[in-house]
């Protein structure tokens, strides 16, 4: 048992060694728990990534590479797929000339997100062939896959992961290399891709071709494997689930589905034939079960109760055992806090004061909803502070509206709090609105990423740098006061109040770097200064 | 299916919980075993609990440990006893910093080594096995420290086995 290469690696981990190993020109995708590693490992292996503001511009980036006939991979969380389905819907159709590979981390449970949305569902809705990995090993082979998959096919594969592959670490065994790469050239085909109603009528129906070939092929995929048992249960799964249903029920024969989209439909009709009983066991949506039965294979699925929350093995045996009696609780762990020297504690405590009714965002500072400041009032998506804040100061009464405030994070603001900005200069309420920039130089919540705020790259070099109050300031906004959140001084709380009685519109950068940082921040910029960096030409002129 | 061992860590962020399970792991893949090792991470870190779990043998399903199946609980921070305890079986082992002469640690940090020390006690693994790992799992610098942390737990755990009416 003792083979030298085996590794111990994280799905992440493995996502990222795969790429590298099979020549992967470009990585992007803003972070996003269970994603955030996969790029950061694909760089420290040498690998050319970079954080994107956002996944929209992340996805756009990796079809121009794939386009240009590279190998490019596009990673986000669940809720990233939906800022970045719009180029998504469309890359299938306009297909790729290289490959694309788009990992969406789906987060079931919610461990670190707001929704546990099942982005199976995209496949389907896109129109893009989905792998499903189930444990390290097959997240770093079923990469070779997807590449040889998109490459044959010119299609854009969803790579599909969630907390639980992402995030445990199974034994690896890496391969050789598969083919190499061509070289990227671009090559024209305006038909192809200049999506015209004129030219996306094809593409759509050759889109639909090349999803009935992929299903012929699906048929007899190796990423699919049954694993043989007794034929009085036969259950259809596909990722972690499988892994849950090999302990649970070790003497059924099993459907291991990898390839979940298109399904293997005339495989599955044959396995639920063969077996006495035959359940699907997945996480999250009836996504198995609904596409099966609606070809009229007869199959059971789980309870309604099962259908929020991680499956695991106790919860595959109630499933099995049609048990629907309460489930046990799990006592409460200690509950996350703000740090005790959170500059943003200052802030939340004036709010919390002043009464403001508070449009949050997503980040370390949603924590401010919590115990002892409770001074969140809404938190819906990245970027929602903006227009929820905006829409509450339309129609509340006055006494109400002057109360209303945005707060967002400097990362989560340059992801998708500026259009937000523009609506707010375009569309002011008649009682102004204060907007609250809480920028802690980095992306914390996720593990201190850099953004285009930070003016420093993925691997902590210096870049172009969008200055938050010099953009604030370039869209007409006279009141845009920096400030740093200091105990004791009452200046942050003094500046919020004089903001709100002006009824203008108001932008308020409360600006320190995070403190579990901060050393790291200084080491950065004593970097900077010493290499004097010549600043690229594309320096964004805000 | 032959037995697999499965192994909890809990304890509060910054405590090295995550660390600890990381060398718990190469320790496991360096016996040869089949390994799985799962954790949350995310909201935990911002000094909520944090857990990790641990699972190796001949061959391993799910990465996750299920309630009331942990054959050892190691816990960190005396206030995570209570909220882990119903992951250990009836049979399993409670591994606290009460298993442990803190007094005699080379310092505060390396109470997680002095838990796995004890852990190792109970563990088919060989004591080689444990100081390779934590040799690849921290500085050089530390190697010391923790190398007398391990043993210092480890020892002390098989004194308390062989000690009648324990």
């Amino acid at each position: 048992m003792n083979e030298p290469n085996r590794l111990l690696l994280s799905g992440d981990e493995a996502i990222a060694l795969a790429a590298r190993h099979a020549g992967v020109a470009l990585g992007a995708g803003y972070p996003g728990t269970p994603s955030t590693e996969i790029l950061e490992h694909f760089s420290e292996l040498g690998g050319h990534a970079q954080w994107s503001p956002n996944e929209k511009v992340a996805l756009e980036v990796t079809i121009g590479a794939a386009f240009g006939g590279a190998r490019a991979l596009c990673t986000m969380k669940h809720v990233g797929l939906n800022v970045a389905s719009d180029p998504l819907f469309t890359a299938a159709y306009t297909g790729v000339t290289g490959a694309l590979i788009v990992v969406s981390a789906d987060d079931p449970g919610m461990a670190s997100s707001q929704n546990e949305q099942d982005n199976r569902r995209y496949a389907v809705a896109a129109g893009v062939p989905m792998l499903e990995p189930s444990d390290s090993q097959e997240a770093y082979d079923f990469m070779f896959a997807a590449i040889e998959m998109s490459e044959r096919w010119k299609i854009p594969v969803l790579f599909r992961v969630t907390t639980r592959v992402c995030h445990s670490y199974t034994v690896v065994q890496p391969r050789a290399a598969n083919g190499a790469p061509r070289p990227p050239s671009f090559e024209r085909d305006i038909r192809g891709r200049v999506m015209i109603p004129a030219y996306a009528r094809p593409a759509h129906r050759r889109l639909r071709q090349k999803l009935t070939e992929l299903q012929e092929w699906n048929e007899t995929s190796p990423l699919n494997h049954i694993v043989e048992g007794g034929a009085s249960l036969g259950i259809i799964t596909s990722g972690i689930s499988f892994m849950h249903v090999r302990e649970a029920a070790p003497e059924a024969r099993v459907l291991k589905l990898g390839f979940t989209h298109p399904l293997p439909m005339k495989k599955i009709a044959q396995f639920a034939k063969g077996v006495a009983r035959c359940v699907a066991i997945e996480e999250g949506d009836p996504y198995l079960v609904e596409a099966i039965r609606a070809t009229g294979i007869p199959v059971e699925g789980k309870a309604d109760m099962y259908r929020f929350g991680e499956l695991d093995v106790p919860r595959v045996r109630r499933i099995l055992n049609n048990d629907l009696s309460p489930e046990p609780a799990k006592p409460p762990g200690k509950p996350p806090q703000l740090c005790d020297a959170c500059q943003y504690r200052i802030v939340f405590e004036s709010l919390r004061k002043q009464d403001c009714i508070v449009a949050g965002d997503i980040g370390c500072y949603t924590l401010g909803v919590l115990q002892p400041f409770e001074a969140i009032d809404s938190c819906v998506c990245m970027g929602a502070s903006l227009g929820v804040g905006l829409g509450l100061r339309h129609v509340l009464p006055p006494d109400q509206a002057r109360r209303v405030v945005s707060v967002i994070g400097d990362s989560t603001f340059v992801h998708s709090g500026i259009s937000g900005l523009v609506e707010m200069v375009y569309n002011p309420p008649p009682n102004g609105h204060v907007l609250i920039i809480l920028d802690n130089s980095t992306t914390a919540m996720t593990g201190h990423q850099e953004h285009p705020g930070t003016g420093r790259t993925l691997e902590h070099e210096p870049t172009g740098k969008v200055v938050l109050e010099n953009l604030a300031r370039s869209l007409g906004i006279r009141r845009v006061h920096v400030v740093e959140p200091r105990a004791a001084t009452g200046e942050f709380e003094r500046l919020l109040k004089d903001c709100l009685e002006s009824n203008e519109l108001a932008v308020i950068i409360a600006r320190r770097p995070c403190i579990l940082i901060a050393k790291q921040l200084k080491q950065y910029e004593e970097a900077r200064c010493e290499c004097d960096a010549p600043q690229p030409a594309s320096v964004p002129a805000a | 299916m032959t037995k697999v061992t499965n192994i909890v860590v809990a304890g509060l962020g910054g405590q090295g919980v995550l660390k600890g399970t990381d060398i718990l792991a190469d320790v496991a893949l360096r016996a040869g075993y089949d390994v799985k090792k799962s954790e949350i991470k995310g909201m935990s870190q911002r000094g909520g609990s944090v857990t990790g779990e641990v699972r190796f043998g001949k061959h391993v399903f799910s990465p996750m440990v299920s309630a009331g199946e942990a054959d050892y609980l190691l816990v960190f921070e005396p206030t995570q006893v209570d909220p882990h305890r119903y992951m250990l079986r009836p049979s399993g082992v409670l591994i606290t910093p009460d298993n442990v002469p803190t007094d005699q640690l080379p310092n505060k940090k390396t109470l997680n080594v002095a838990l796995l020390g004890a852990l190792s006690a109970h563990l088919p693994m060989a004591e080689a096995q444990w100081l390779a790992a934590l040799r690849a799992g921290f500085a050089e610098t530390f190697f010391e420290g923790n190398h007398k942390a391990f043993l210092i737990g480890r020892l002390g755990q098989e004194a308390e086995a062989r000690s009648p009416g324990l």
